[in-house]
């Protein structure tokens, strides 16, 4: 056997073993911990196929940043997660019919599908440059103005999240930097004649 | 045994099932909801880059770079709507965010 098969069979067994323990975990930081090995496996998978940046994006954006917040809001929210468990066996045949109906569904389209007669390959510089260089070829000049939306969509989930979780709190004492700059010596200095020997 | 573009397919299809049995299975828990969605998205990816690397065609890749985008857009939002909901109601199971229901 080829080293490239042996890797898929690795990384695809683990990433669905990590899948299948992100939703029966009991506890959900080990859920968390799974889904960070999930992605792991999920980037080793898009090494295999020869997409190397979405590998490392993978990695970056998703273990590096999606999983960290996973991990920090699941830590700082005090929640009685055994009490959100209860249902889970309740649900299970239920669970297990609708996901036998999409696994059929799915696999079924998986192994039969064909691909269209109209179909052709656009052009796109593969082959000979790596993959990082020829999705930038594509990416800064064919998709712009979709990279500048998927840039504005990350500034609106930034400013969103910002303005939904900051909170002023009364009574903290902060830096006010306008009315720093606002002072004159006529607000802040007062000048005394202070007689002698008489004190203040 | 050569690993072909069917092999990627399955894989993918496993795992949208996964994800869909994961958001039934835990349907109190909102944050276990929300790794499911992300497993969801992951599988939808697996696909498009199994077909863009099959066809030689780099389009798939720059659409799973968009879903990469959208995903972690939704999980900061969706993140942060569930701090800001914990805060004025102290609970975050499913049954309780009922403020909506006429």
């Amino acid at each position: 056997m080829q080293a490239d098969v042996i890797f898929f069979w690795i990384f695809a067994v683990v990433l669905i073993g990590s899948a299948l323990t992100v939703i029966v975990a009991r506890n959900p930081v080990h859920s968390v911990l799974f889904l960070i090995l999930a992605f792991v496996n999920a980037a080793g998978l898009f090494l295999l196929m020869g997409a190397e940046f979405l590998g490392m994006m993978l990695i970056v954006v998703y273990v590096g940043a999606v999983a960290v917040l996973f991990l920090f809001v699941v830590m700082l929210l005090d929640v009685d997660f055994a009490e959100l468990k209860q249902g889970f066996v309740k649900y299970l045949p239920i669970g297990g019919l609708i996901a036998l109906g999409v696994a059929g569904e799915l696999g079924y389209a998986a192994t039969k599908w064909a691909p269209s007669p109209h179909f052709a390959a656009a052009a796109s510089p593969v082959g000979t440059i790596s993959n990082t260089r020829a999705l930038g070829q594509v990416l800064y000049t064919h998709y712009v103005y979709f990279f500048q939306a998927a840039g504005l969509v990350l500034l609106t989930a930034m400013i969103g999240a910002i303005v939904l979780t900051l909170r002023h709190k009364e009574g903290v004492k902060r830096q006010n930097i306008a009315d720093q700059v606002a002072r004159t010596p006529a607000t802040s200095v007062e000048l005394r004649k202070v007689a002698s020997r008489a004190g203040l | 045994m050569d690993i072909g573009l069917t092999h990627y397919l399955v894989l993918s299809a496993i795992l949208f099932t996964i994800g869909v049995a994961g958001i039934i299975l835990n349907h109190k828990n909102i944050i276990v909801i929300l790794m499911s969605v992300e497993l969801i998205l992951l599988s939808v990816n697996i696909n498009l880059v199994a077909f863009s690397t099959q066809s030689g065609d780099l389009t798939g890749q720059v659409f799973a770079l968009f879903i990469l985008t959208v995903a972690a857009a939704e999980a900061a939002i969706g993140l942060a709507i569930l701090v800001a909901f914990y805060r004025n109601r102290g609970s975050i199971a499913v049954e309780d965010i009922n403020a909506l229901k006429g």
